[in-house]
């Protein structure tokens, strides 16, 4: 059954409803009957539904990617077609959890925040990174395809190993340094106003991924540092309270063999990165003050 | 079995900030959480930070306001840490690099809120949360500290004594979502939960798919009581599909209500006939609840909140990110079209009972951040307020977790202080759900020494998986969304008796139900099916333990109203409801609120602006 249709729901739940204890206590029965009318209230609920989904042409079709490494069945990856019914505002995260709450709750996703910012559902729909939870239904071609991120290890249905972009985020000393603290202990260290609209954009990266899983560049070196990890550490690099010597150590990192001069400015991660940050021009900023270093200790 | 001085559950900003103080106080802490650290919800606060940085503003004021917002309901020893340490925590971010927004002179910004006598709330621009909760996984990733991501922590290894206050926490069962692997994390210097809200308690919320209180309601079936559970936040304008929140700014450059007629309510209906659209949080959600009950809401739903004739330059140059989350969540535009909005549930008030240190009843079990309920926000939260809390207190726990002498606490935990049992007979069966069913999950503890206690916890542990997965059954899905249109339908910002009963009654039959639930996903890998069946159990207990409190509570206090009493009672009220689990049979007690700070009493006075 490679197909979830509301109808195919419907009959699966029949079959649930046959499971009966094997001996019957009273309370036993008592809590079946409960059960048996629960599940005709769920019968009735669903067939509605399905009748609804059926008779509104507002219905949105998803095919989702399907696979678990240990689930007979879905060792082969495989597509499945949910069928949605439509409401106004509705996006793709919405319209996998209803998938998930109503037709096979093993459908699998990363998810938290539902507002674009703990970055947990960077996924690949019709053909391209978004984050599932900011991606209006109504702006996409039908049937929506919904998969896992292009470019790392599929962990289960569209969730992937994230350990690799974790490891390259963390590899740039992806923390603030200083020698330049105030003395006083409630004294700020201060900064410009334009030092801080610099590093803003930098700032608001959430981690998604989306940027990483676009880069062809990415995709043919495993080792390269990606968009986000360089722009974790220009975050730091351009802000003024680091110092010029912690300037310096940024610059020789992101100027190793796989940092900055790898990137070919394809800007495919400015373009997906669902927080708007420009990454490529991040990227093409240090190569300019590596550049620049470089000359000064020539 | 994990190792550790310290374990921290959860890793949102007080998580975070528990770890890095254990560590600095010389511990050995690892972090267990069910997402990675920057998927935190902590990540989602748009306001800020109040702290009394500069020389014309002091602490005093800031514990001062903080009381009088709490509707004389929070603890001041609690409250004046809070205000006391919030300027050095603030200066501690800062001193981390966190991009705070700055004034001309290159020193952090400040900007005024509601219920706040000074402008001192910090903040970097509308995403304060994301850049603190950054802010600090760096420094966690700095010091090297383990974080064991993507582990659902399960239950809590205390031991069995008959009185909650001799009982011990030897550490925690977790199961690791990516493998499926259960394994205990010994932690003889403490465990700290620090867990966050439990907005999935209710269907409308701001919170995240992840707030289910999980450690709410593992502290609770361990002994600990859950406190002033009925305060709950409703901010007045959440987008209606989602929840997302659109900030009060908008009615502060001018926005307006309307409901289907093109009225203006908060006026012409007299709900607010001063402040209007800026009268406070609860008056307003109460105000466009009251429209649309009466038959004057959209699409029986909602209300307008109209931006448009601010003008595109006014909008864009002020409000931009508005724009966005309604076009992006809801479909809506901004500049062209007024935008749909309603009540949503926010922010949690109570939680875990624990002191100042962030002690509970249990030793070496601590609570910080929104989980825990110290009380600082009493019956009502500031705006400015959540963010202080998690880094004081987080800090405040971490220390005394990893054995800093921190003195003697004043705020009493369990019934060590002055206490009285409440007079109320709830008509409905409250508590136990399975009994002796290992899926059920009743808790209760099981043996008496630090090996033993977690052996056997994670064996119970091991069962209830086994028995998820093995079993046929209902799924968890239609429980919690049966749980969350009860609450959300009488235990929102309107409460009257009637309706609280009839959701006390929806809330046993959903617990019956949860003796048939069951996992259809078989797989070890990644489920989270199984995951949420588990958080679903934590929702019942909370939303049960919430329901009791709003049902014995009759008096309109803070965000908290009822219909038969509707103003503040200080005679018979000016004291905090405990939820004690009591081994299955819930018994609700009461203890005194702390009026008396260190240097002054806070006299109650009527909470108007």
């Amino acid at each position: 059954m490679s197909t979830q249709l509301p109808k195919q729901t419907e009959e699966s739940s029949e079959t649930e409803t046959e499971t009966e204890p094997a001996v019957a206590s009273k309370g036993d029965d008592r809590r079946a009957e409960k059960r048996r009318r629960a599940d005709e209230k769920r019968r009735q609920r669903q067939a509605e539904e399905a009748e609804k989904a059926a008779a509104d042409e507002e219905t949105v079709e998803l095919k989702v990617f399907r696979y678990d490494p240990e689930v007979e069945g879905k060792q082969e990856p495989r597509f499945d077609t949910f069928h949605v019914p439509f409401t106004k505002g509705m996006t793709v995260l919405d319209a996998l959890m209803y998938s998930r709450d109503t037709y096979d709750s093993s459908l699998t996703f990363r998810h938290s925040c539902r507002q674009a910012i703990c970055g947990s559902d960077a996924m690949f729909v019709n053909g391209g990174q978004k984050l599932a939870c900011k991606t209006q239904i109504s702006d996409l071609d039908q049937p929506i395809r919904v998969e896992p991120l292009p470019h790392a290890d599929v962990t289960k249905d569209l969730v992937v190993d994230l350990e690799h972009f974790y490891d390259q985020m963390e590899a740039v000393e992806p923390y603030f340094q200083t020698n330049d603290l105030p003395d006083g202990e409630l004294e700020e260290q201060r900064q410009t106003r334009e030092n801080r609209e610099k590093v803003k954009m930098s700032t608001r990266c959430i981690w998604c991924s989306a940027c990483m899983s676009s880069c062809n560049i990415a995709a043919g070196d495993n080792e390269y540092l990606g968009p986000a990890a360089i722009n974790k550490a220009y975050r730091f690099a351009m802000d003024e309270r680091e110092g010029e010597d912690i300037k310096q150590k940024r610059l020789e990192i992101i100027e190793q063999e796989h940092g900055v001069w790898r990137c070919q400015t394809q800007f495919s991660c400015t373009e997906v990165c669902p927080k708007d940050i420009p990454l490529t021009e991040h990227i093409q900023e240090l190569k300019r003050e590596a550049v620049k270093n470089n000359l000064k200790f020539w | 079995m994990y190792e550790h001085d310290v374990i921290v559950v959860g890793a949102g900003g007080a998580g975070l900030r528990a770890a890095i103080a254990a560590q600095e106080a010389g511990a050995d802490v690892a972090i267990v959480s069910k997402l990675h650290p920057v998927r935190s919800h902590t990540g989602a606060a748009e306001g800020g930070i109040n702290a009394a940085l500069r020389d014309a503003d002091s602490w005093e004021d800031h514990a001062y306001d903080t009381m009088k917002g709490s509707d004389y309901l929070g603890d001041a020893p609690a409250v004046e840490a809070l205000c006391r340490e919030s300027p050095e925590e603030v200066i501690t971010l800062e001193h981390w690099g966190m991009p705070f927004s700055r004034e001309d002179d290159g020193r952090v910004s400040q900007r005024p809120f509601g219920g706040l006598s000074f402008p001192r709330t910090t903040y970097a621009g509308a995403e304060t949360g994301h850049q603190m909760l950054h802010t600090m996984y760096e420094q966690v990733v700095k010091r090297g500290i383990t974080v064991y991501d993507e582990w659902h922590v399960m239950d809590l290894a205390v031991t069995d004594e008959d009185d909650p206050a001799d009982r011990t926490c030897h550490g925690v069962v977790a199961y690791d979502i990516q493998s499926g692997e259960i394994s205990g994390f010994r932690a003889d210097g403490g465990v700290i939960l620090a867990t966050g809200g439990m907005g999935q308690v209710f269907d409308h919320t701001t919170n995240a798919v992840a707030n289910t209180g999980d450690g709410v309601a593992m502290a609770y079936r361990a002994g600990v009581p859950m406190e002033d559970m009925e305060f709950i936040q409703f901010h007045p304008t959440t987008l209606p599909s989602t929840g997302v929140l659109i900030s009060e700014g908008v009615r502060g450059e001018g926005g307006i209500l309307y409901n289907r007629k093109g009225e203006r309510f908060m006026f012409e209906h007299g709900y607010a006939n001063n402040d209007g659209e800026l009268a406070s949080r609860d008056v307003v959600s109460r105000a466009e609840l009251t429209e649309v009950n009466e038959g004057r809401g959209i699409e029986d739903e909602y209300v307008h909140l109209d931006m448009r004739h601010l003008g595109e330059e006014r909008i864009l140059d002020r409000l931009e990110n508005i724009l966005h989350l309604a076009e992006d969540f809801e479909g809506a535009d901004g500049l062209t079209e007024p935008m749909p909005v309603k009540p949503g549930q926010h922010y949690a008030m109570g939680g875990i009972e624990t002191n100042e240190h962030g002690e509970t009843v249990i030793n070496g079990l601590y609570a910080a951040g929104e989980c825990a309920c110290a009380s600082v926000h009493g019956a009502n939260r500031l705006g400015g307020n959540a963010l202080p809390e998690l880094i004081v207190f987080g800090k405040r726990a971490g220390r005394h977790a990893a054995g800093d002498d921190m003195g003697e606490a004043e705020i009493p935990t369990g019934k060590e202080g002055e206490w009285e049992p409440a007079d109320y007979e709830f008509e409905v069966e409250v508590g136990e759900t399975g009994g002796s069913d290992p899926a059920a999950a009743d808790g209760g503890a099981v043996a008496t020494d630090a090996d033993g206690v977690l052996g056997a916890t994670v064996e119970r542990a091991q069962e209830r998986v086994d028995e998820l997965l093995a079993r046929k059954g209902r799924n968890h899905a239609e429980i919690r969304s049966q749980v969350q249109k009860t609450m959300t339908a009488n235990v929102n910002v309107f409460r009257e008796q009637e309706g609280l009963k009839e959701t006390l009654g929806d809330l046993r039959e959903a617990r019956e139900a949860y003796k048939d639930v069951a996992v259809s996903d078989p797989s070890r890998t990644f489920n989270t099916d199984l995951i949420h069946t588990m958080e679903t159990r934590n929702i019942l207990d909370i939303a049960e333990a919430l329901t009791m409190g709003a049902l014995a509570r009759r008096e309109f206090r803070g965000a908290h109203w009822r219909k038969e009493r509707q103003e503040r009672d200080d005679e018979n009220w000016l004291k905090h409801t405990l939820v004690s689990w009591n081994d299955g049979e819930p018994e609700l007690w009461y203890k005194p609120a702390i009026l008396e700070g260190e240097n002054k009493t806070y006299e109650p006075k009527t909470r108007s602006y």
